[in-house]
């Protein structure tokens, strides 16, 4: 890896945006819901009929394998697991109906327009779908963000007369009755949430996917990040349905599958405070009818702007070109399901987080989200010219570095500002041209002071869900600004350890592609010594006279990560109940967090946030200083102390000069 | 013979001056007749031009070919032992090379790379065994050839040969009479008894006689370190892995086959062709591999694809009458408007059955109800007569496209049945793919057909041609995509060769084919035969 050549992600050129929702505006929803649609299909197939599809699932010979198999070592009749088989499959399948589409079609539009003030696609992006849909069976894959995610890809698809997908949907939405039905018959299928070592059940899921993807009858979309992401950072991707859908390709059933990587982006999330609390432990209302028509309450808010980006179709060919051997499938009939070797493992996870990165580069950022980030850095608040100031210079910084920044060129700095802050004002306050996020706002009389801490939080892990759109922009010089500061010496080797630590502690927060550490520590100089905050020498790395600020900043955008997971393992560490079970540790964790709030000795909020806790916990386990042990049905957490004390500390070490980073901040104020 | 193309010097494709195609001569069923529709197609599939044209230098430049190397002892030796030979530069640049695209590129631009030094004819036995001897004694490198038909660059004299090469010719031909051998290989005309055996040759009618493996009862080998044979003519025989297998398809790495015992069978009293049209291909492969499961294949049995079928189309000759002609439209109507067959995806299975009359129409019947369940509608001798002309004119199609800045070459490979349809269908892209990506102007012909059956599965043939124009290197440009195919094929499940064997041409996937432990066992053979290397064509291993 190390001899490939630096990426280098401010050459990047994207595509221009329309608006969908100019032409809704002006002409009736209704006749275009009724419109003719006539979607360019795969090699010209017809669709085939649900019960069609069912029959081709059923009898295919992977299945009747797994149901002899499944029967011999149950003792079931083969008629009776292959009914199981069939029910399974009626619980699961999709009933596309143009007619539940157009439906949609026509509310959507309505809602559509209420809710935001544009719908941004990319259009080449469109045609490189049309083209993609043609040539080989398409795999589409948007990040996800908000239940609305799917409703506008079949929205735009049905718009743009591209053939509609089939979407991977969680069993939860079956639980909403009606509207569970109708999101099945506008393509969506559902799958169990965890059905471990089910093998019929797999075998049912695998082959109705791959069916449909081989034949060639719908695009199939799934989540790569298995659920959506309530701190609007990307997730670490779920490789089971990719290794489904890529399966065809390795067995040669397919000579090639196009996987086309979507970013949509909010303005404003719908789900915003939503995701807030249950972060900090609300637990999120269990989907139904009833709670989506409270819902109705959201419809008459504004929720600004949205953005689609289609990826540029990524061939699996070449992806997998000189990484997979195809032959290994040659020595046994491909209807025997085998379990993905080792290396084809490791590319299913390289595969996923490249893809991942993808969509996080075409991530379309609002400026409201550099304004978050300076006030989640100023818990006093801003001077509204001051902010000013620094979003703009922010803002070169972000595009110094690449981001994909949606900034109305032709208007002043302090109007888009003020607009920005107009859209997010229940987030914040405005009072004598100062700005502040809205923390000690508590209206109501009798708040008890663990009340007041969860409602600063809620707004901080609200601010924060927009900070984090654009942390992978400035996740990589981040990390090496940390490093510098903890190595405690110019020496690059030093510099890069420190940056391997960082970021190998970080790699369950972070979209971090495994094994690409040198690539991004190369990439990290990069940016830095081009933005002439860095000289890299040979052996050395050298601060330049006027990087101070930057790397203050950048610091500070890995702080509130830094000070959670310091506040995580000093819980471990002080914990001394010895049966301390994986379900009881979020809870716990949460309340250590609390107490230290409320006694003035953290002021992170963020630390309180679920995600976060979660997220070092995978990383603790992973660098084996906690070990999971299973005592009877419980899950109990053993922690090595020592290991776990010395993570702190090194932790710790990247977080000790942060006064001095903060007073040339000051300084410069 | 030509000396840069396929085949019998008065026979070739031609477009006459009304641009109409020809094939000169009087040897084959095509022969003196005109093919009108060859041009429609010709240009239509290639984008190729009549008015551009890449013709052959004419005559071999004799000048080219470096002065002979000659083993002055083992020459001496030799003419005292009374063997024909020659190092007239003909002689050897005919011994030169094989088929493959290179070879013939190269010799069609008058390009003449290392050729033998001599040419020697054994008239017997006894004449080899002194040739070996002698070879061992002095230290040349001999190269056995038969009838010079190797499509794998096995005649290719190696590089890194720095002996005096000789080219031991045994091209002595079958000739009884009454019986025969029924193995009919496409280059059987041309092609020796001593090459099969050396090969692994497969015929066409294998279904009926076997494979070379077969059909052989007993082999005689001169090598270096003697002659090795059987001792008896038993038809089975349990005694240790079969020494004929380290013959068969040993690519004249260990020695010189003198002598084969073949199977005889009686000329059959009947032949009868025939064809079937099938909806699309997936249809036709299904209907084949049934036919394999119920073991009635008839001798010979093949499934064209889409391009294949339009293809042969294209050798149709001129219709004799008005009425041939009306019969023709009214089978078309009748298959495509009235069975609603799509004429750019329908194929055809052609048909070959041998035997005694009334065993040959009970087994037609039986094979074309089988076909009938796979929708599957008989469509006249005639299209499967046609069928087979094809692969015995295909390589003289090919000189005729070279004159008109058209390459192209076929590949083969056998494939369990599961996978036939997918590693068709893919290897066909991949082609196409790799053209388009090298630069290739105009899509290529890439066609394949299922031309044998077995029990556990198929043999599959490609054509592979493109039009070069516009390229500076096009043979390189060819050899990329050959390339690239072979991995496609490989990584679909299918093998490194069925029937063209391995040369030097595909070398290098040998290891992956039959493992380290495989190659180093054929190796320490090679090592016991022949550890000087006088069989230095440096084939196979």
């Amino acid at each position: 890896a190390a001899s490939k050549t630096p990426r280098h992600p401010v050459l990047k050129k994207r595509d221009d945006f329309e608006d969908v929702l100019e032409e809704r505006r002006r002409s009736s929803d209704l006749r275009y819901a009724l419109r003719c649609y006539t979607p360019t299909l795969y090699k010209g197939l017809v669709p085939c009929k649900a019960s069609m599809l069912k029959t081709i699932v059923l009898q295919s010979d992977h299945l009747q394998y797994v149901i002899k198999q499944v029967s011999s070592e149950s003792g079931d009749s083969t008629e009776c697991v292959a009914e199981e088989a069939s029910l399974i499959l009626d619980e699961m399948a999709h009933r596309l109906q143009l007619s539940t589409i157009r439906f949609f079609a026509f509310t959507l539009s309505k809602a559509f327009k209420r809710l935001f003030r544009s719908v941004c696609v990319n259009e080449e992006g469109i045609q490189r779908l049309q083209q993609a849909v043609q040539e080989h069976p398409v795999v589409l894959l948007p990040s996800h963000r908000s239940y609305m995610d799917f409703l506008m890809m079949s929205y735009l698809l049905y718009m743009y007369d591209l053939p509609l997908p089939v979407i991977a949907a969680g069993m939860d939405f079956m639980s909403m009755k009606f509207v569970g039905e109708m999101l099945r018959m506008s393509g969506a299928f559902f799958i169990r949430r965890s059905f471990g070592g089910d093998k019929l059940y797999w075998a049912v899921f695998s082959e109705y996917v791959k069916t449909m993807l081989r034949n060639g009858y719908a695009p199939v979309e799934f989540f790569l990040e298995g659920t959506r992401s309530r701190t609007c950072k990307s997730l670490t991707p779920k490789t089971g349905l990719l290794n489904i859908v890529m399966e065809p390709f390795f067995k040669g059933a397919l000579f090639d599958v196009n996987l086309v990587p979507v970013s949509i982006s909010y303005e404003r999330i719908l789900e915003e405070s939503l995701y807030a609390r249950e972060l900090l432990g609300v637990p999120k209302p269990k989907e139904s009818t009833s709670g989506l028509l409270k819902a109705r309450r959201v419809l008459s808010e504004d929720y600004g702007s949205m953005h689609v980006y289609f990826g540029h179709p990524v061939s699996l060919r070449s992806l997998a070109e000189g990484k997979i051997n195809r032959s290994q499938y040659n020595l046994l009939p491909r209807y025997i399901p085998q379990k993905p070797r080792v290396d084809t493992h490791e590319f299913l996870n390289d595969a996923a987080f490249r893809l991942v990165r993808i969509q996080e580069e075409n991530m379309v950022l609002k400026p409201w989200v550099l304004i978050a980030t300076l006030l989640l850095q100023n818990p006093d608040g801003l001077e509204l010219s001051f902010l000013t100031e620094q979003t703009d210079w922010l803002r070169h910084l972000a595009l110094a570095f690449g981001a994909f920044l949606d900034w109305p060129d032709h208007e002043a700095c302090s109007e888009v500002i003020s607009c920005s802050l107009a859209l997010h004002r229940h987030l914040l306050s405005v009072s004598a041209g100062h700005v502040q996020l809205n923390v000690t706002d508590a209206p109501q009389v009798e708040t008890t002071p663990e009340e007041a801490v969860f409602h600063r939080a809620v707004v901080v892990l609200s601010c924060a869900s927009y900070r984090n759109q654009i942390l992978h922009v400035f996740l990589r010089p981040a990390l090496l600004a940390v490093a510098m500061q903890s190595a405690n010496s110019n020496r690059k080797d030093d510099v890069y350890n420190c940056f391997n630590f960082l970021r190998n502690m970080f790699s369950n927060e972070f979209i971090l592609c495994p094994g690409d550490s040198i690539q991004d520590f190369e990439e990290a100089c990069y940016l830095l010594m081009k933005h002439g905050v860095l000289q890299v020498l040979e052996h050395e790395i050298v601060m330049s006279a006027s990087g101070h600020s930057t790397l203050a900043f950048l610091c500070s955008v890995l702080d509130p990560f830094l000070q959670g997971y310091q506040v995580v393992c000093r819980y471990l560490c002080e914990e001394t109940n010895e049966n301390l079970t994986e379900k009881d540790f979020i809870p716990a964790v949460r309340s250590f967090a609390l107490k230290l709030i409320l006694a003035g000795r953290l002021k992170c909020c963020e630390a309180l946030s679920s995600d976060l806790q979660k997220n070092a916990l995978a990383a603790l386990l992973r660098l084996k200083a906690v070990r999971k042990v299973k005592v009877g049905d419980q899950v109990t957490l053993k922690v090595n102390k020592i290991a776990v004390n010395s993570l702190e500390d090194t932790l710790g070490k990247s977080n000790v000069n942060q006064n001095s980073w903060c007073s040339s901040m000051a300084m410069l104020k | 013979m030509k000396w840069n193309g396929w085949g019998y010097s008065d026979s070739r494709f031609l477009f006459n001056k009304k641009g109409q195609a020809e094939f000169t001569g009087k040897r084959y069923r095509l022969s003196g007749l005109i093919l009108p529709s060859l041009k429609d197609w010709f240009e239509g599939t290639f984008g190729a031009n009549l008015q551009h044209k890449s013709p052959a230098t004419p005559t071999v430049n004799l000048s080219a070919v470096a002065p002979p190397d000659l083993n002055e002892p083992f020459v001496e030796d030799l003419k005292a032992a009374g063997v024909a030979m020659s190092h007239d530069p003909e002689d050897r640049v005919f011994r030169a090379h094989g088929h493959c695209l290179h070879e013939i590129f190269a010799l069609r631009e008058g390009r003449i790379g290392r050729v033998p030094d001599m040419v020697v004819w054994p008239s017997c036995h006894k004449d080899v065994e002194k040739i070996v001897e002698l070879a061992c004694k002095h230290n040349v490198c001999l190269i056995p050839y038969g009838g010079g038909t190797s499509v794998s660059s096995a005649l290719e004299c190696p590089r890194e040969e720095t002996r005096s090469i000789v080219s031991l010719d045994t091209s002595q031909m079958l000739n009884e009479c009454g019986y025969c051998t029924g193995h009919e290989p496409d280059s059987m005309e041309f092609s020796s008894l001593g090459g099969w055996v050396a090969t692994r040759a497969s015929g066409m009618k294998k279904n009926i006689y076997g494979n070379i493996e077969e059909l052989v009862v007993h082999i005689k080998m001169v090598t270096p370190r003697g002659v090795i044979e059987k001792s008896c003519l038993g038809p089975r025989m349990s005694t240790g892995p079969d020494i004929h297998h380290f013959i068969l398809g040993s690519e004249g790495t260990l020695g010189v086959v003198t002598e084969v015992t073949l199977k005889i069978r009686p000329i059959p009293e009947y032949q009868k062709y025939g064809s079937v049209v099938f909806p699309n291909f997936q249809q036709g492969v299904a209907c084949l591999r049934e036919v394999a499961r119920q073991r009635c294949a008839p001798a010979s049995i093949r499934l064209m694809d889409n391009e294949q079928f339009q293809f042969g189309h294209a050798l149709k000759p001129q219709v004799s009458s008005i009425f041939t002609s009306f019969l023709d439209g009214l089978k078309k109507f009748y298959i495509t408007k009235f069975k609603g067959f799509d004429p750019h995806h329908l194929c055809v299975a052609t048909l070959l059955f041998e035997g005694d009359r009334g065993k040959v129409l009970q087994h037609e019947k039986q094979v074309y109800d089988i076909a009938a369940k796979f929708g599957g509608l008989a469509a006249g001798e005639d299209n499967g007569q046609r069928g087979y002309m094809l692969t015995f004119v295909i390589a003289y199609l090919r000189d005729l496209g070279m004159d008109y800045y058209v390459i192209g070459e076929s590949f083969e490979t056998s494939v369990p049945w599961d996978r036939v349809l997918d590693l068709c269908r893919n290897v066909k892209e991949r082609i196409v793919r790799e053209c388009k990506e090298r630069g290739v102007q105009f899509p290529p012909l890439s066609t394949c057909r299922v031309t044998q059956t077995y029990d556990a599965g198929a043999c599959v043939y490609f054509y592979f041609a493109f039009n070069y124009r516009g390229l500076s290197d096009p043979v390189h440009v060819y050899e990329q995509v050959e390339h690239a195919a072979r991995e496609e094929i490989l990584a679909n499940g299918g093998s490194l060769s069925h029937h063209h064997g391995v040369g030097k041409l595909r070398k290098e996937w040998m290891k992956e084919s039959v493992s380290s432990v495989g190659l180093g066992m054929l190796k320490s053979v090679k090592e016991y035969v022949d550890p000087q290397n006088v069989f230095g064509n440096r084939n196979l291993l």
